[in-house]
């Protein structure tokens, strides 16, 4: 396994224009992050987790310092290169699953790989094989207004997969669902960390989510205020 | 591009209602503009078929004074046909018409009419003047159908003409209806009494003379002619042109307003779907596509709308147009009294440019339509709206 750095963030700050006056979400942030990690922001409401999440997503930009995602620093790439990072080496889960409700499942998870043109045949096989990780095998045609809240979710988490990226950002993933289904979700992420060396960041103040994870990154009012590592995962692992 | 294709194909495919709507609505649009460009096409093509035929061949000189617009010049427009000239009419190239001024007395009546000779020998117009090589005493005339009912007469029917010769003589002679003949071209029709040229020049005192030359379509011009101005058919014709071309402008107003509400219809879709989808649109963003991405797909989304209206528009379209198109539109009853050259029944003509040229317009708009409301997502934030938040 490799365990080189891919996220680098140094005295990061970003403000929020509020009126005449700026809301500071994120100050003097220092984090690195090492390939394989199972880390979480954690705290409660407007500590600046998504904020953060978002930066390091290339989907939203900072005010001060210095973000570099695999060596790439995101704060100078261009539309395009912003664009081409999220595509090629990141993967998203959403408090809300954001599927597109008038496709099916299978074209849910097809849609990273047609953005990265890949050949028919192997979109065939790797959407079939994202399905199987999640086990939702039997609901390919099935569209998001038929599953349950669970089986959304895990159409997320193979989508965000199914292209086998580098880093996968999840908001609050299970804020939506109940204890069964977001356990068997973590156990699903934490699997797929395992064998495929996807460092896994996650916004979250879920207790659920938190008992998962390896690192646990705390934010209060955009500060970090504690940064441990777990050795011992008593319910995950 | 095709991806945006592809992508945009799913989203319509999976809200089949709104699309259904859209697409049909568009494609009203699609077929009334060909069926109503046809159809004046159709006039068109008729129109000036029918005037080349009965009226003005392949071009006329006209004698330099003559003026068809002011009846004053009428009676200085003639002059001695030149050997040059006689010898196109030999060659079957050209028929001379002379055009005098007189008064007929229909069953006690007075009406002014204009007397035109024709040689009844002539094959270059389609006016029936082999009817007027008859021997009488009588002037033989041939008149059109709107002349007749106009004036009561029937084949057979006597009537007095009464004109002034070349030195100012007045003159009378009983005349007979020889023939009636029934034409879409107004303009041998009304108020004029055909009669043959021979007999006209005698009663003018005008031997050898003509007001005008008909040429054949074959010949067209035939060069120039001392005293005499060629026009050519797109003079002859410009009335017809102007005609259709007002028709035109206002056949355009009606599919105008069509057009204007499919676009309507689309431009609504368009500003709905961006303020409904905005998950959709952050998600695309986050999966990795740009905001120009965005807006290339949502531009495309809207623009489909008008292939799919092509293809339905031709599903029901070309059954439609084209058992119309075989059996023709009936004008309505008194359509030939207007005074402009129409056809009882007008065969719309659809050309291959006609539905290029109308799926290009409506194509062009509609990604116009679309792009403009699309413009707005890349003023988005990304975060909002994978949010949803309104922005």
């Amino acid at each position: 396994m490799n365990n080189s750095i891919i996220i680098q963030i140094k005295n990061l700050k970003k403000d929020f224009p509020i009126g005449k006056g700026v809301f500071t979400a994120l100050q003097n942030i220092n984090i690195s992050i090492k390939a394989g990690e199972f880390l979480g922001l954690i705290g409660p409401s407007g500590s600046g987790k998504t904020t953060l999440l978002n930066i390091i997503g290339s989907l939203d930009i900072r005010t001060e310092g210095e973000v570099t995602v695999l060596d790439k620093n995101v704060s100078t790439l261009s539309q395009i290169e912003a664009a081409n990072l999220r595509s090629v080496y990141l993967g998203f889960i959403f408090q809300t699953y954001n599927l597109l409700p008038v496709y099916t499942v299978f074209e849910n998870v097809e849609l990273p790989l047609l953005l990265l043109k890949q050949p028919q045949a192997e979109r065939k096989k790797a959407v079939e094989d994202a399905l199987e990780w999640v086990g939702l095998e039997d609901k390919i045609n099935s569209r998001p207004a038929q599953l349950s809240g669970g089986e959304c979710q895990r159409v997320s988490i193979a989508r965000a997969m199914v292209k086998k990226p580098k880093i996968v950002l999840a908001d609050e993933p299970t804020a939506n669902l109940d204890a069964e289904n977001s356990h068997h979700i973590l156990k699903t992420m934490e699997s797929l960390n395992s064998e495929l060396n996807t460092t896994f960041i996650f916004a979250t103040h879920d207790e659920k989510v938190i008992q998962y994870l390896q690192r646990k990154i705390s934010l209060v009012d955009g500060q970090v205020v504690n940064d441990e590592k777990v050795t011992n995962i008593p319910i995950g692992g | 591009m095709k991806l945006a294709l592809k992508l945009a194909y799913r989203n319509l495919a999976g809200a089949p209602l709104r699309t259904f709507l859209n697409v049909f609505v568009l494609s009203l649009s699609f077929v009334m503009i060909i069926w109503n460009k046809g159809l004046l096409s159709g006039w068109d093509k008729q129109a000036r078929r029918d005037t080349i035929n009965w009226e003005i061949g392949g071009g006329q000189y006209w004698h330099e004074n003559y003026d068809p617009y002011d009846p004053f010049t009428i009676e200085d427009s003639h002059t001695e046909l030149s050997q040059a000239i006689l010898n196109e009419e030999k060659l079957g190239y050209v028929t001379p018409i002379l055009i005098a001024q007189a008064t007929m007395y229909p069953q006690g009546r007075i009406q002014n009419v204009l007397l035109k000779g024709i040689n009844p020998e002539q094959t270059i117009l389609e006016l029936p003047s082999s009817y007027l090589n008859i021997d009488i005493d009588e002037i033989p005339v041939c008149i059109g159908k709107r002349t007749a009912e106009a004036n009561h007469l029937n084949v057979g029917d006597y009537f007095t003409i009464r004109w002034r010769d070349k030195n100012g003589t007045f003159d009378a002679a009983e005349a007979k209806i020889v023939h009636i003949f029934k034409t879409n071209v107004p303009a041998i029709d009304n108020g004029i009494l055909w009669i043959p040229l021979e007999t006209l020049r005698t009663m003018m005192q005008m031997p050898d003379e003509a007001t005008l030359l008909v040429t054949s379509q074959e010949k067209e011009s035939l060069g120039t002619f001392k005293g005499w101005i060629f026009k050519d058919h797109y003079y002859l014709l410009t009335a017809i042109r102007e005609m259709i071309e007002m028709k035109s402008i206002g056949g355009s107003i009606f599919y105008l307003i069509l057009l204007l509400l499919a676009m309507l219809a689309i431009f609504d879709t368009q500003v709905l779907s961006i303020f409904r989808r905005q998950k959709e649109i952050g998600t695309h963003i986050a999966l990795g596509m740009t905001q120009k991405q965005v807006v290339g797909l949502f531009t495309v989304e809207g623009a489909m709308h008008s292939v799919l209206a092509a293809i339905l528009g031709a599903v029901y379209g070309i059954p439609l147009l084209g058992l119309q198109a075989v059996k023709g539109w009936t004008m309505p009853v008194g359509t030939d009294d207007y005074g402009f050259t129409i056809a009882d029944t007008i065969y719309p003509a659809y050309s291959l440019a006609l539905v290029l040229g109308t799926t290009l317009l409506i194509l062009i708009t509609t990604t116009i339509v679309s792009y403009i409301p699309a413009r707005r997502i890349s003023k988005m934030k990304p975060t909002d709206a994978i949010r949803g938040k309104i922005q």
